[in-house]
């Protein structure tokens, strides 16, 4: 079977996109949790969460997001705000 | 919209639906919510079990989009690169009602089910994503969704919102799961001609098969992988603890690849074309992990009461739907004696007590604790099994005497006979 890279994978979906992000976090209170604990940048089955070493920030790219929860629950803080996307809004499953 | 109804149900999943169809069937004005079309948001494993289904709809097997009936079941242990199997085909599950067990695709299941609720005189609202719940004097009276006219009245609400559960948490009945408490599953539908599928799987037209893998499939962590086969696709996925992804580092999609890199795994999916790729949460925490079911005005119904069987049986589908027959019929209940306090709706859990929903989820309670407490089992121990195994059978001109006490040296010094014995009595309360 052919090999998919996880764009590759995202980009067979469809996703009705908002103009801000369901997912808020609290950039303060993630830059006091310590990097081994930072689960949201690999955790993410569709790596929405990226460090960017440059402007040492996290980057949310939500409109990839999948809507599973994973984050949420794996957060050891408070930091992270997860709603759902507004109604209407997000992934849409052909198959599910 | 009405400004009232007689129940509000949030969210048009299995249990949401179930509850829906059953109030409308018996005359009372019921509304669901659902944030996205019916089944756009939903995903799961892949085998539907209809006992519930069947009750309100005989036969619904002949209009509903389901995929194969489920005749072969097969268990196998991986190891990195060989695999032990056990597999099982019922030739009686091939009639009616076949088992009540039926690979769909929720997409198309969810939406035809909600259709049916519809069709028996349910609103379904639809794009409605419920942000919070009407309360009044501490009772839930309806609830408020994120749009035009979203604040919207009824005599009590039934919480069918699925495993992220912020408006279960925002009624107070539980607080934020905990990482052991949930999996993540990831799952790919690839497509493949439905001739390929019947010849390598050993299927006739119309019947399934549904394989799960242990041992490595995750290349040594905890977790088990599965594929399961629809008309002309197959669901092929993993399913992790969100703890322990957490704490090994591991990155879901490598963990997938690597699943479907193993020479057991990808064999059955050569050719196919990737269709689609899916991520959602399992409520594994089990009896334990069931929180507060009601509340004034308020009843928790399906995963978001943590109504799901995690043992090798994994069965959420059939708890939902009979969670939300309960729910309704509670509601009936309640209807003639004009109180939906949390006393009167408490008969919900009664019948939830006295159902297989709440006697199968007491019988494996201890399920949850003993998957992460048995990792020799998806580590070393498979590898060393499956070593002797091979050991056993290659072909050599050593003496048969010879190969086997160098095969149990080598096991012994690799394994902890009493640590494997330790964990397999674990791992047997999770299968029986
Ligand atoms: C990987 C995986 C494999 C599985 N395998 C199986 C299996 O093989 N067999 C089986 O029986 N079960 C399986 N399950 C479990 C099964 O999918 C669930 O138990 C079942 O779907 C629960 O039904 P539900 O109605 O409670 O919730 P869901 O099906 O999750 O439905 C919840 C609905 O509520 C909507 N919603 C949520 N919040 C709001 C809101 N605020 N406002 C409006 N709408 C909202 C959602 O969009 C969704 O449509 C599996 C699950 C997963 C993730
Ligand atoms: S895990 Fe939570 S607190 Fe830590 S960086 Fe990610 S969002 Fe912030
Ligand atoms: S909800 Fe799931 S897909 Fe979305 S950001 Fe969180 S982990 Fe990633």
């Amino acid at each position: 079977m052919e090999k998919k890279t996880l764009p590759e994978k995202l980009f067979l979906l469809s996703f009705k996109v908002d103009r801000t992000s369901h997912l808020i976090l609290d950039k303060e209170a993630c830059m006091r949790c310590p990097e081994s604990e930072r689960a949201c940048l690999w955790i993410c089955p569709s790596e929405v969460y990226k460090w960017d070493a440059e402007k040492r920030d996290i980057i949310v790219s939500y409109e990839g997001c999948l809507e599973c929860g994973t984050c949420r629950i794996a957060c050891p803080s408070g930091a992270l705000e997860w709603r759902n996307p507004r109604g209407g809004f997000g992934v849409a499953y052909r198959f599910g | 919209m009405e400004e009232r109804f007689d129940c509000i149900i949030v969210g048009a999943g299995p249990s949401g639906t179930t509850a829906a169809l059953r109030l409308a069937r018996e005359g009372l004005n019921v509304a669901v919510f659902e944030r996205g079309k019916p089944g756009a948001k939903n995903m799961f494993g892949g085998v539907l079990y209809s006992t519930i289904l069947d009750k309100l709809i005989p036969g619904f097997w002949k209009e509903a989009p389901v995929e194969r009936h489920v005749i072969r079941k097969r268990f196998s242990l991986l190891s990195s690169d060989s695999e032990a199997a056990f597999d099982l085909c019922f030739n009686a599950f091939d009639r009616p009602p076949f088992n009540n067990s039926f690979t769909v695709l929720r997409a198309r299941f969810d939406r035809w089910y909600s259709e049916k609720a519809e069709e028996a005189g349910a609103v379904i609202v639809t794009g409605a994503n419920v942000e919070d719940f009407i309360v009044e004097d501490g009772a839930i009276r309806g609830v408020k969704a994120g749009m035009e006219g979203g604040l919207v009245r009824a005599d009590c609400v039934i919480c069918a919102e699925g495993v992220n559960s912020l408006l279960a948490e925002k009624a107070g009945l539980k607080k934020k799961p905990a990482p052991e408490s949930m999996t993540l599953g990831v799952k790919e539908i690839i497509s493949l001609p439905k001739e390929t599928i019947e010849d390598r799987f050993s299927l006739e037209d119309g019947q399934g098969a549904a394989f799960d893998f242990f041992g490595a499939a995750l290349g040594g962590a905890v977790g088990s992988g599965f594929i399961y086969t629809n008309r002309d696709t197959l669901s092929v996925g993993i399913g992790c603890p969100i703890s322990v992804l957490k704490e090994k580092g591991l990155r879901p999609n490598d963990l997938i690849e690597g699943f479907k890199a193993h020479p057991s795994v990808g064999r059955y999916l050569r050719g196919g074309k990737m269709e689609e790729f899916s991520a959602h949460m399992i409520p594994e925490g089990g009896y334990r992990a069931i929180p507060g079911l009601v509340r004034d005005g308020l009843m928790l119904v399906g995963d978001s009461a943590g109504l799901l069987n995690p043992s090798i049986f994994r069965e959420g589908t059939n708890l939902a739907m009979a969670s939300g027959l309960f729910a309704a019929e509670t509601v009936i209940e309640a209807r003639k004696k004009g109180d939906f306090s949390a006393k009167t709706l408490g008969d919900y859990v009664e019948r939830l007590k006295g159902s297989f929903v709440i006697k199968d989820l007491k019988r494996y309670r201890g399920v949850p604790t003993a998957i992460t407490s048995i990792p020799g089992l998806f580590g070393e121990e498979p590898e060393a099994i499956l070593d002797f195994l091979k050991g056993h059978f290659t072909v050599s001109e050593k003496s048969k005497d010879e190969i086997h006490s160098e095969l149990k040296k080598a096991f012994r010094d690799r394994v902890s006979m009493k640590r494997l014995f330790l964990e397999l009595y674990r791992a047997s309360k999770i299968l029986r």
